[in-house]
């Protein structure tokens, strides 16, 4: 294995694609809001040169394509200078996002290591459970949001319930998955050492399974943490823009306001990036505190 | 409150979980009635939670509004088919086929394209990756507001969500051959066009086949959420918004049941192809999907 270079492996290469990207965005604006400062000048009767077109096309109220300044702009305006606890607040949306997402987080993290504990556990279950648990997930969950929160809306849940109950259904099941084959990790010749020792099935899940299937987890974690706040996302839709991210997304649909848009989407970009990080962070330091890599 | 249907319901329930216990543990002699038997145990779980749902709705008197019965939400597709038919139309065989291969392909290529120059996949696999975490739905409403109301919109964000699970996976499983392997195509003098189609196509085959699963399901849920921002008067997703904005629960339900059946057939064509090309691999080979 040759050593990996901080500079040549990993900045130089990403830092290339990523202005890359933005050079391109750039391009795109200018091209993209182009046709509409033409109209603009066409109706007025007169014409309008290239030197002129440039600056306009990316400074306009509702650009087809928002310049990449302009969504820096609108971010640095939401988070910065306005109050948090203002409904323009992006932070305020953000944080409304958040604590649905880790509360249904939470919730499916728990669910999905009860289920997998069961279906290693009980042949039965381990049969009848895991076919189902795998087809539940190609049914398009999402699409079944916006009925779950008018549901529960009518049964008098609201806030940030329905919203999690989403995350949940889509968090629990890479925490199954990922468990179930965590859990049977252990070896056969390590269950048999736990045998000889005369451990209860409590001893061996403690001492061999749960630990063996650390790993496991937190990989799961990472996918879990970032389906769920899509779900939380999507949980926003159908509450008729009220507050959060999604929420932000739908009203910028509304209005065409796509600065706003861009915003929060770069906003939720961000807390998803912050989630991944957060659980990768917890996943070295208990990989560590189990003597991986000592 | 309802007892009858509530306990039989619950009879039924136990009786079902015995038996399941009991499949498992028995041994079958011969080896047809070994495989029903393991088809039948899943099968009769998702039986029981059908008919639990059907006696808890009537014993406690759900109002439909809340939870319609399964009977409810049969009688109710079968009676909406040409609306499903069309929805379906729409949603699936115009936006989520179009858009997956669309996205796929276009993954797949530019993986193949990028393959040859490291610094490019230095740079792209990370963004790959970071993207896969994101909410990537939500260029749902611009989407929408660049290429229309109609399918377009949505075939543009199924095509964005299911590029980067492919181009991350392919570039994984082009990387997936050892070093001996490929001196071994060089000492036959092979081209990189023969050491890719011959050796390194083959082996990635199970991490593409990995991007077109997760994919499948991808694709339609992009569709469906994409409609919720503004979509013709037709199709699954917009059929959902707004027989939910009625109050027409058993429509919807009937919607989902559509979903979940087009999902699962995707998902499972896939898998079925999959064990066709990668026939030789570990995972089929013993006998399991």
């Amino acid at each position: 294995m040759e050593k990996q270079s901080f500079l040549t492996d990993r900045l130089l290469p990403i830092g290339t694609i990523v202005l890359a990207i933005i050079a391109l965005w750039y391009v795109a604006a200018a091209v993209l809001n182009a046709p509409f400062e033409r109209d603009n000048a066409a109706r007025n009767g007169t014409t309008i040169t290239f030197s002129e077109l440039l600056p306009k096309t990316m400074a306009q109220d509702r650009p087809v394509l928002p310049a990449p300044h302009q969504v820096v702009a609108e971010l640095w305006e939401t988070t910065v200078d306005k109050p948090i606890t203002s409904k323009r607040s992006l932070v305020y949306h953000a944080w409304v996002t958040l604590s649905a997402t880790l509360l249904g987080f939470a919730m499916g993290t728990v669910l999905g290591i009860l289920l997998a504990i069961g279906i290693v556990h009980n042949r039965a279950m381990d049969r009848s459970l895991m076919p189902w648990v795998i087809a539940s997930q190609t049914i398009p969950i999402l699409a079944i949001a916006p009925m779950i929160i008018v549901v529960l809306n009518a049964v008098g849940l609201s806030g940030l319930l329905p919203k999690a109950l989403i995350s949940t259904y889509l968090s629990f099941f890479p925490v199954v998955v990922g468990m179930v084959k965590g859990l049977r990790s252990p070896e056969q010749i390590q269950l048999d050492l736990m045998h000889t020792y005369s451990a209860s099935p409590a001893q061996t899940f403690w001492k061999l399974r749960w630990p063996a299937s650390m790993p496991y987890l937190f990989t799961s974690l990472k996918v879990a943490v970032a389906i769920s706040l899509v779900g939380a996302i999507v949980g926003e839709l159908p509450t008729g823009a009220v507050a959060g991210l999604g929420a932000r997304l739908l009203a910028g649909s509304y209005y065409g306001q796509t600065v706003q848009i861009w915003a929060a989407l770069f906003m939720a970009a961000a807390v998803a990036a912050l989630l991944v990080i957060i659980v990768g962070i917890a996943h070295t330091a208990v990989l560590k505190r189990m003597g991986e890599r000592a | 409150m309802n007892a009858a249907p509530l306990f039989s319901a619950l009879t039924f329930w136990l009786a079902a979980w015995a038996l399941n216990e009991w499949l498992v543990r028995h041994h079958f002699q011969s080896p047809f009635a070994q495989r029903t038997a393991r088809l039948a145990v899943p099968l009769l779980f998702g039986i029981t939670i059908l008919v639990l749902w059907e006696g808890i709705v009537r014993g406690f008197d759900v109002p439909s509004v809340l939870l319609p019965a399964p009977s409810a939400i049969w009688s109710r597709l079968v009676n909406s088919i040409p609306t499903l038919w069309a929805d379906f139309r729409q949603t699936f065989l115009k936006s989520v086929i179009t858009g997956y291969a669309l996205g796929c392909g276009l993954g797949f290529v530019v993986a193949i394209l990028i393959d040859r120059s490291p610094f490019l996949q230095k740079g792209l696999l990370p963004l790959g990756n970071f993207v896969s975490a994101l909410p990537v739905i939500g260029v749902a409403p611009i989407m929408v507001m660049w290429f229309g109301f109609d399918w377009q919109s949505k075939v543009a964000v199924v095509v964005i969500m299911t590029f980067f699970p492919m181009l991350v996976n392919t570039v994984a499983g082009l990387a997936a051959t050892s070093h001996m392997e490929r001196d071994l195509m060089r000492t036959y003098a092979a081209s990189w066009w023969q050491t890719l189609v011959k050796l390194r196509l083959p082996a990635a085959w199970p991490f593409i086949f990995n991007a077109l699963k997760i994919n499948s399901t991808l694709a339609l849920i992009g569709a469906i959420v994409a409609e919720f921002f503004g979509t013709p008067i037709v199709g699954m997703g917009f059929r959902i918004s707004t027989e939910v904005g009625r109050m027409n629960v058993d429509m919807v339900w009937a919607e989902i049941a559509v979903a979940a059946l087009a999902g699962s057939f995707f998902y499972g064509a896939v898998a079925l192809v999959e064990r066709a090309v990668t026939f030789w691999h570990p995972s089929v080979r013993g006998g399991q999907a």
